[in-house]
């Protein structure tokens, strides 16, 4: 597994690897979002912790129909099936190798982010730790949809129409957190959600994934 | 007995495609797989491997010995030749043989990126994979396509010399003579009717 962890992210940072393509997306979604509402500070402060949270949801989004879709594609799919990795295993790797490469960069990028949407600054911790605490939950999640579809040609548009409903509670709870901390109240509910999401994600999807690789592999 | 197939039926997208296949390798045998396109090599090969289940009848070999090579060759063209095959000897827990190289005149081509590689190179490469995995058990679906006869000699001493000599076993579906000593079977007997054992359910209603 840790073969398989070692050789994602180094096919991540290599050329075309779509490292930085995420992280872009999400870079762009925040400059732009001042230009179209316009720079009034408050109003700014006000929807930040929601375009915040909106912008890394889809920035997680855009790279996951990578995620079985190359392998599939050269055929490294099969030939993991019948390594003596366990399958669970490798949706498991997959998921962490796509969160290491989408959701940590995103969760690191975003309270400079915060700084262009005049973010409340008691709100800079919440953001930090809601995405931390919340993003895993988004690769898991990505990674079994990705399953799902990966025998599908340019299954991209059903992938997100599958995952993103599945993504929506992790959405609430996440900027529901960062809206509490800019208001200097507890998020300690919404935070312990999504704790809840990801443990709850982690544990069961890599089985779930694991099932729909095989029913994909005949 | 390392491989044994017992009255084997397997299907492609629900339709059975051949049945009652059924056959036994000792270790250091190899079976060669004929008949025309279509008629079911391929999905035999991936259900030997186990990665479709069968409709009926059991395949029997040690535990984590199977591997499977098909026409793609899971290679990352942004890996070099060395990188791919660390990865798939990592994958298996397997040293990686220095060997190996030579053995499939990858030698000149250790740190090339695979992307600049030939059709043949890809394919030399893909090959060299099963000699780096330790397994005891291929299935090999058309392991030739694109090489030229000097590879494909490569190919069949490393299969003779090297994997069958210490005790492997080799399913090998190819239209070519590989010079290999071994029987050969034709499936176009094996195709299965519509009223094969174990079809569909759609069939009895």
């Amino acid at each position: 597994m840790i073969a398989l962890l070692r050789r994602d992210l180094r096919l991540a940072v290599r050329a075309g690897g779509g490292f930085g393509l995420g992280l872009a997306f999400f870079l762009i979604v925040i400059v732009l979002v001042p230009f179209g509402v316009g720079p009034e500070a408050s109003v700014l402060t006000r929807i930040a912790p929601g375009i915040l949270w909106v912008a890394a949801l889809l920035a997680a989004l855009l790279s996951l129909d990578r995620i079985f879709a190359l392998d599939h594609e050269d055929g490294s799919l099969p030939l993991l099936a019948t390594s003596p990795l366990p399958l669970e295993g490798v949706a498991l790797t997959k998921g962490v190798a796509h969160w290491l490469t989408t959701g940590l960069p995103l969760t690191l990028a975003a309270p400079a982010l915060g700084f262009l949407l005049n973010l409340a600054p008691t709100a800079y911790p919440y953001l930090l730790a809601s995405l931390a605490l919340g993003t895993p939950a988004l690769s898991m999640i990505g990674t079994f949809g990705a399953a799902l579809t990966v025998g599908v040609r340019r299954g991209g548009l059903l992938l997100s129409l599958l995952v993103l409903p599945l993504y929506v509670p992790t959405l609430i709870f996440g900027a529901e957190a960062v809206r509490l901390g800019a208001e200097g109240l507890s998020a300690r509910v919404p935070m312990a959600m999504l704790a809840g999401i990801t443990l709850f994600a982690f544990a069961l999807l890599p089985f779930a994934t694991a099932a729909a690789l095989r029913v994909n592999l005949r | 007995m390392m491989l044994s197939v017992e009255n084997i039926t397997c299907a492609r997208g629900g339709v059975p495609v051949l049945a009652g296949v059924s056959f036994a390798l000792e270790a250091g045998q190899a079976l060669v797989l004929r008949g025309p396109n279509g008629c079911g090599k391929t999905t035999l090969l991936r259900t030997l491997a186990g990665l479709q289940p069968p409709l009926a009848g059991a395949v029997t070999l040690p535990e984590d010995q199977g591997a499977y090579a098909s026409h793609a060759d899971g290679i990352k063209t942004q890996l070099s030749v060395t990188e791919n095959l660390a990865f798939w000897a990592d994958v298996h827990g397997q040293p990686l043989p220095d060997d190996i190289f030579t053995t499939f005149d990858l030698d000149d081509l250790r740190d090339r990126a695979a992307d600049t590689l030939s059709a043949g190179q890809k394919r030399r490469l893909g090959l060299a994979r099963l000699g780096v995995i330790g397994r005891k058990v291929l299935f090999l679906d058309e392991p030739t396509v694109s090489l030229d006869g000097f590879s494909v000699r490569l190919f069949a001493d490393f299969l003779r010399d090297r994997h069958l000599a210490q005790g492997g076993v080799a399913v090998i579906a190819t239209h070519i003579d590989l010079g290999l000593d071994a029987p050969e079977m034709d499936l176009t007997p094996f195709r299965a009717g519509p009223d094969a054992s174990g079809g569909s359910d759609e069939a009895f209603l």
